[in-house]
């Protein structure tokens, strides 16, 4: 399939794919057989799932698909896709988007949300839904040794981050990139990842721990006041 | 105060990142002693390094006259007592302790007492290659990345018996050689490979455990992270068995497990896919061209 293929975009609330502004959501036509579900939809079954669509798409934080569709003995699937585009903190959105697709979800639905997606610009990659999807599950142990190592005096932090880039090509090294991503946030997303496969490499890195309970503390002391 | 190198000698001139050192040293004005236990393999670095120096002149990067005092400054010996006045030994020679051990232990006798000897490995410690040699205290590492003619970086790391003046001298010669040295403690992997190789464990098993195509990994990690080369790609061109030889090194002494060798790794090593040296790894190769993944 190629070409192009309308879709409506339901929101609740702030999206980290498509922000304000974004110029994704200005190309949205009410009533499209393809509906963009964008925001917090984490509560399951608070959206409807309109099982006459060709696709749901519905944006992920570090939950997974099932978490909003059920699952079922390894038969899950419907016309819901799961997507997230790549986005580290609150930089700019990357060019990627995630699919989510579950052992059974139609492929007619995938098919339709990469139509959507590389019709807006986007390179678009499928994977099963497993926590972390494919980013977060490969860079986020990498940003924990990298946080480790820096607590262990293996090398400064930006002797590291130049290894990275003169050695590798990377755009920027592991620690100015956890960082920029913020702390707090590699901490949501590694404790997920830990809760999940809980091996020691998803385990949050101290100095992601120290920046979560700081920022519990400071909402802690705004809560007081 | 820091010493002075003039002289440096290359050992494993012959090999792949020997060669690549020893035009590093040449091209920034230094005496350089090529040293390999092998002619014929000097004899191809040679006729690799004229070429090199010959694409550089093409390019407008140096004047034929220059490339002709570079190349003056090389010289290729198969004997080790050609080494003897060298302010620094490099040493590239086979990726084995003993090997480095016994080529540093004969060199002792030989050098003048500030020589400082270097490493280039990967995977071993500095501490103890250094430590049958006679003269720890000027024993340092110092790891080039592949191809080293072209890459800037190396990482530096002293041993448990380094002296500060060693690793000062061997930093200045670094950065006098237009390299850029970064300071690591001598640990397995040192900083790149320590990232890398775990890393790269990660993506194996991401993809065992079918989370995504290869061709679907690398074109996520390209395009979210802005990494030049996919890692499935990386390994291919790396060869997953030296992928597994990495791991074989790593985990056996660091016991992390993202370190240890995936199953799939092991077979892939098995089945003889070993990446683009075989035409088969991840993706398929026709000669240089890559088609599927
Ligand atoms: N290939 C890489 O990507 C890479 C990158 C960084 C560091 N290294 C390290 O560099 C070293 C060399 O690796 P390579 O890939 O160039 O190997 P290579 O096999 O291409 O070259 C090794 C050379 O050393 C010579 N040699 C072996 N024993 C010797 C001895 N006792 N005296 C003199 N010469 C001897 C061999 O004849 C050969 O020419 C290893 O320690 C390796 O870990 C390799």
């Amino acid at each position: 399939m190629s070409g192009t293929m309308a879709y409506s975009i339901v929101t609740a609330g702030d999206s980290r794919s498509f922000p304000a502004g974004d110029a994704f959501l200005s190309g949205a036509a009410a009533g499209a057989d393809v509906v963009v579900c964008l925001g917090a939809f984490h509560a399951p079954g608070s959206h409807r799932i309109d099982d006459a669509k060709t696709a749901i798409l519905l944006e992920l934080d570090t939950e997974c698909l099932g978490v909003h569709t059920g699952e079922s003995a390894g038969e899950e699937g419907s016309n819901v896709v799961g997507f997230a585009r790549y986005r580290n903190g609150d930089d700019a959105p990357s060019g990627l988007i995630e699919l989510v697709r579950q052992p059974s979800t139609h492929s007619s639905s995938v098919e339709a949300a990469r139509v959507v997606f590389e019709a807006a610009g986007f390179t678009v990659v499928v994977c099963s839904d497993q926590a972390g999807r494919i980013i977060d599950r490969l860079v986020r142990p990498k940003y924990n040794a990298a946080l480790r190592f820096l607590d262990e005096g293996l090398a400064s932090a930006r002797d590291m981050d130049l290894t990275c880039r003169l050695g590798l090509g990377y755009a920027d090294g592991p620690i100015e990139r956890v960082e920029r991503g913020g702390l707090a946030r590699h901490h949501e997303i590694t404790q997920a990842l830990f809760e999940t496969y809980g091996t020691p490499g998803f385990a949050p890195a101290r100095r992601a721990v120290v920046a979560h309970r700081r920022d519990q503390r400071q909402t802690g002391d705004k809560k007081e006041k | 105060m820091s010493g002075i190198i003039r002289k440096v000698g290359v050992c494993g001139a012959g090999g792949t990142m020997g060669a690549g050192i020893a035009i590093v040293t040449a091209r920034a004005g230094f005496e350089t002693v090529c040293y390999d236990l092998a002619q014929p393999a000097l004899d191809a670095a040679a006729k690799q390094t004229a070429g090199f120096f010959g694409k550089s002149v093409d390019r407008g990067k140096m004047s034929a006259g220059e490339r002709d005092a570079v190349l003056a400054r090389m010289r290729a010996t198969t004997s080790l007592d050609d080494l003897a006045d060298c302010d620094l030994v490099i040493e590239a020679v086979f990726e084995d302790l003993k090997t480095k051990q016994q080529l540093f232990a004969a060199l002792d006798p030989l050098c003048a007492k500030h020589t400082i000897f270097a490493s280039n490995t990967s995977t071993l410690s500095i501490t103890e290659i250094a430590s049958q040699c006679g003269r720890q205290d000027r024993v340092v590492g110092m790891h080039f990345c592949l191809p080293a003619q072209l890459m800037k970086l190396i990482e530096m790391s002293p041993g448990m018996n380094t002296s500060r003046e060693t690793f000062d001298t061997a930093w200045s010669f670094a950065e006098a050689a237009g390299q850029t040295p970064v300071r690591t403690q001598d640990k397995p992997g040192f900083i790149l490979n320590a990232l890398l190789v775990p890393f790269n464990n990660d993506v194996i098993r991401a993809v065992e455990a079918g989370v995504a195509t290869p061709a679907d990994i690398d074109a996520a990690i390209k395009t979210g992270l802005g990494y030049r080369m996919g890692p499935c790609e990386l390994l291919d061109l790396i060869g997953l068995d030296t992928q597994l030889r990495l791991c074989e090194a790593f985990y056996p002494v660091t016991l992390d497990v993202r370190s240890s060798a995936p199953p799939l790794l092991r077979r892939m090593v098995a089945a003889g896919h070993l990446g683009r040296k075989t035409g088969r790894g991840f993706y398929t190769y026709d000669g240089n061209a890559m088609f599927g993944g």
